[in-house]
């Protein structure tokens, strides 16, 4: 053996690197919350009475059915509206197709309970359309609060990540298979249920999962919307920042609850992916064809019909935005007036400055984190990258209201008092977000082909002159499109965000929920039309600069 | 600045699995030296120990006198050639040939010049602002030569460098390669597996198979004084007889089948004996069809293919075996199918092994 030690090496302080601040910010508080959730509130002793309480009271327990509930109904209801969407879109021909899927794309890219607020004033008590039909014809409408409104309200944000996978998987379809099934007989629905369905199934389990997820650990819908429909994440939030008095403790146990129910799920869906994964990259796309008259007609009702649907609710907050509203900012009046706009720009304003300062360092660091990572693990696999490859996706099971928490456990102590400044926020929102920057990353590097970097070296480019001269570039439009929806999650996270806040660090989103939740209708609407506009903005950089138009969820 | 290489008792291990056990080499300054084998023998992996992307198990890697196993590959100053051409996309190609510049210590004008030059030589200039992929495959590896060159590396190293196109560029290629390595004088070392390749560019060409070199050699010694069966059957192609040797007072030599013996001059007396058995390559051009049935082994035409400037005949042995035959095709009649005919050899050229092929018997 020849070998010395190996010499000092970037890749190597990487890993450690990495591997610390994974330790530091994500096990150390998610530790933090599982000894919390053993411990007796008043005596401080070992106990399990959390978990009991949790267990024993129907009002604790059936929280986490209804969570289910809510989860299942979302995601059973997501594929239905979405799987037909993504077919029609890429198998057929679709008038304004590119608009269309524009707007899918901008309607899932809202804060969902920024939905919920819009179906309330809608479709609520008090909703124009409900008191339009009540005053005019006289129906009633059926209540759009607790399980229904949550699941429409979930439904309508969540369906386009379905519409998204599952156009991938369409688009990986050689265009051959669909001509062999039709040469055997197959056409029509026939073919999309036998062959398009089982092409598309781990995309079809991945979006479900996804949306599965999503729903269940949806804080802002339920707690805007559920009224008495109590969902974990709500129980989580109320007994930490509790109206009733706080109870860490219990909030850590219903936390734990929470990851090992995500975990289960997760692992369920890893299984079922695994018996129905093959490999597929089609030669010849899909080409998309004219339908037949009536068909055609059907399907652009239903294409355009879904849309307006999810996008109507957005586009009132925008309308709302610029009526008049009584001075304190609660009760539209009739006539249209710029005042919410002019309030929030002079009492506000920093709530946008905020959004661009912790939601933009937030973005940075997470591409920097997901470049190093993505390249540890596919380039460097070793065992120390093999750890973190792990635990760059566990935060992916743990629900924003516990990251939250656990963040709050782990740093509100004066040796490293993060909590009250931005940087707590930054590192959940970096929690949050980097294992879908790091799968698409890392899907991204496994294309570029070894010998690229191993060239670089051989003509006398170091690792690290390798990296940001050969590898970045290469990887740069992929990153740039995760990134465009990475801008996009963070400025309307809420869930982990909404226990770290203060006033000082307070974004739009944070800001529109306060304002919502004060009652202040005017002021929310303007925010969250600015919000909107951020999300439209980035959505039309993308589209100016992507080469492809592909945008990595 | 041409250096050797001298690798000495290499061993490379994949997780439990050793890929070279013990390999020794020496390759001169200069020298155009190609790796051949077939597919999984080692070579990539010999080549990426050289180069630097292995690690190394054990044994030892000079250029020159200096000792590399543990000096970075960005350090080696080598150039390389990958069988994907590894070209960077999102760079011009003048940008690719001038990467490994930019490494260096050179101002604008020299880096400028220096690519030029390779560009001129290796005739892209024309293509010099286009970007990668708007370049036809030959034109890429072209590309891919270039910048490996520009950095005037002491060792060029190529991977299969022309599996990847089509028959009639790879002839191109290869004798472009062959021309600029001569012209710069470069010390190369050349992977392939296709040996034809490899006898029209080699100086001089190592044999391997499983892990192991079987024959390091000129194209030529390759080809007529195969070491053991294994080149001799790798290396173009060949008829493999079994026979016996006869040592007497007469000479030694071989005994057919129908007992007629052969008299073999290239055989070494000291290291044969009356009746050892032994195994026989005979290349399809060192039969002599003799249609008059004077003198040789019995056989009957099976069939012929005429391919212009030879006729391939496959002929039958008494005992059954196959064999083929080229000779120079004629004005006159193509022998029919089922002629019987006598094969008459040229025993200068032939090649006779120990029975378990492993050793040559002739000088
Ligand atoms: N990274 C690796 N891990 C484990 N085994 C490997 C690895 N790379 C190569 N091998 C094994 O080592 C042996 C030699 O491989 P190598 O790539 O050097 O072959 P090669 O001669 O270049 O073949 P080819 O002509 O097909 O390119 C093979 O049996 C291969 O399976
Ligand atoms: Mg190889």
């Amino acid at each position: 053996m020849t070998r010395k030690l190996k010499k000092f090496d970037f890749w190597v302080v990487a890993s450690i690197v990495v591997l610390a601040l994974y330790i530091l910010f994500m096990l150390y508080p998610m530790l933090k919350v599982l000894i919390q959730s053993f411990v007796d509130s008043e005596t401080g002793k070992f106990s399990l009475m959390h978990f009991q309480k949790f267990f024993s009271q129907p009002y604790y327990f059936g929280t986490l059915l209804n969570s289910f509930k809510v989860a299942v109904a979302s995601a059973f209801f997501a594929l239905l509206i979405g799987i037909p969407l993504a077919y029609f879109y890429n198998v057929y021909r679709i008038r304004g197709a590119k608009t269309l899927q524009m707007l899918i794309i901008l309607s899932s890219m809202s804060a969902p309970f920024l939905g919920a607020y819009s179906w309330i004033l809608l479709l609520g008590r008090s909703g124009v359309i409900t008191k339009f039909l009540e005053g005019l014809l006289g129906i009633t409408m059926p209540s759009i609060y607790g399980f229904k409104g949550i699941v429409l309200v979930l439904v309508s944000k969540l369906y386009p990540l379905v519409f998204l996978y599952v156009s991938g998987a369409i688009k990986n379809i050689d265009s051959s298979l669909l001509e062999a099934s039709a040469n055997m007989g197959r056409t029509g629905l026939k073919r999309f249920f036998t062959v398009v369905i089982p092409l598309c199934m781990p995309s079809i389990l991945a979006a479900a999962l996804m949306v599965f997820m999503r729903a269940l650990a949806d804080f802002g819908t339920p707690m805007m919307i559920g009224e008495g429909y109590m969902t974990f994440p709500v129980i989580i939030y109320t007994s930490y920042v509790g109206e009733v008095g706080t109870d860490h403790n219990f909030a850590s146990a219903v936390s734990i609850i929470a990851v090992v129910i995500t975990l289960i799920v997760f692992l369920a869906q890893s299984y079922a992916t695994k018996k129905t994964t093959f490999s597929m990259s089609a030669m010849h796309h899909i080409e998309r064809k004219e339908a037949k008259t009536l068909p055609s007609i059907l399907m652009h009702i239903y294409s355009y019909g879904v849309v307006a649907v999810s996008i109507f609710p957005q586009i009132y907050l925008i309308y709302l935005s610029f009526r008049k509203t009584s001075s304190n900012g609660n009760a539209f009046k009739p006539g249209f007036s710029l005042d919410s706009y002019k309030y929030v720009f002079e009492n506000m304003g920093s709530s946008i400055w905020n959004t661009i300062r912790i939601c933009g360092g937030a973005l940075i660091l997470i591409i920097i984190m997901a470049i190093l990572i993505s390249y540890l693990v596919v380039r460097r696999n070793n065992a120390i990258n093999r750890v973190i490859d792990t635990m760059s996706m566990i935060p992916y099971i743990i629900p924003g209201a516990v990251i939250g928490i656990a963040l709050i456990l782990a740093f509100n102590n004066p040796k490293f008092p993060l909590v009250g400044t931005a940087w707590i926020l930054i590192i959940s929102m970096c929690i949050r977000r980097i294992p879908y920057t790091i799968r698409s990353s890392v899907a991204i590097l496994g294309q570029i082909p070894m010998s690229i970097d191993e060239a670089s070296e051989s003509l006398g480019a170091g690792k690290l002159k390798t990296l940001i001269k050969v590898t970045i570039p290469m990887m740069l439009n992929g990153i740039f499109s995760g990134a465009v929806m990475s801008w996009v999650t963070l400025i309307t996270e809420l869930s982990s965000s909404l226990l770290l806040y203060t006033f000082r660090t307070m974004t739009l989103n944070i800001a529109v929920y306060v304002m919502v939740a004060k009652g202040s209708d005017g002021r929310a609407c303007a925010m969250a039309t600015i919000l909107t506009l951020f999300t439209v903005i980035t959505l039309l950089i993308f589209n100016k600069f992507s080469k492809d138009g592909e945008i990595m969820m | 600045m041409n250096v050797g290489i001298k690798i000495d008792h290499a061993v490379k291990i994949y997780k439990g699995f050793t890929a070279i056990h013990d390999l020794s080499l020496d390759i001169k300054p200069g020298e155009f030296f190609t790796l051949l084998g077939p597919s999984g023998c080692g070579k990539t992996t010999l080549l990426r120990m050289i180069a630097g992307f292995n690690s190394i198990e054990g044994g030892k890697f000079y250029f020159g006198d200096r000792l590399i196993n543990d000096l970075d590959p960005s350090k080696r100053n080598i150039g390389m050639v990958f069988q994907n051409y590894a070209i960077f996309p999102h760079l011009t190609v003048r940008k690719n040939v001038a990467f490994g510049l930019q490494n260096r210590k050179m101002s604008k004008e020299q880096i400028q010049a220096q690519t030029d030059k390779f560009l001129k030589l290796m005739k892209i200039d024309e293509y010099a602002d286009r970007m990668p992929e708007q370049l036809s495959g030959g034109q890429q590896q072209r590309v891919a030569l270039a910048r490996a060159l520009a950095i005037e590396p002491d060792v060029l190293l190529m991977d299969e460098p022309l599996s990847n196109l089509d028959a009639k560029l790879r002839v191109e290629m290869r004798e472009a390669i062959k021309e600029i390595q001569n012209s710069l004088g470069i010390t190369t070392v050349y992977v392939t597996h296709d040996q034809e390749e490899a006898m029209a560019v080699s100086d001089r060409i190592a044999v391997m198979n499983k892990g192991d070199i079987q024959q390091i050699g000129t194209p030529k010694a390759l080809y007529q004084r195969p070491e053991n069966l294994f080149v001799a059957t790798f290396i173009g192609r060949t008829n493999v007889i079994n026979s016996k040797i006869y040592k007497d007072a007469s000479g030694v030599g071989i005994v057919t089948d129908e007992g007629e013996k052969v008299p073999v001059a290239a055989l070494i007396p000291e290291l044969v004996e009356d009746g050892q058995e032994v195994v026989v390559s005979i290349r399809p051009e060192e039969f002599v069809i003799d249609q008059n049935n004077t003198k040789g082994i019995s056989a009957t035409v099976v069939y012929s293919t005429f391919l212009g400037l030879n006729t391939h005949y496959f002929c039958d042995l008494d005992n059954g075996q196959r064999v083929e035959i080229i000779q120079e095709s004629k004005i006159d009649d193509i022998i029919q199918n089922g002629t019987k005919l006598k094969l008459d050899i040229k025993t200068e050229k032939i090649n006779i092994y120990t029975k378990d092929g492993s050793k040559a018997l002739v000088k």
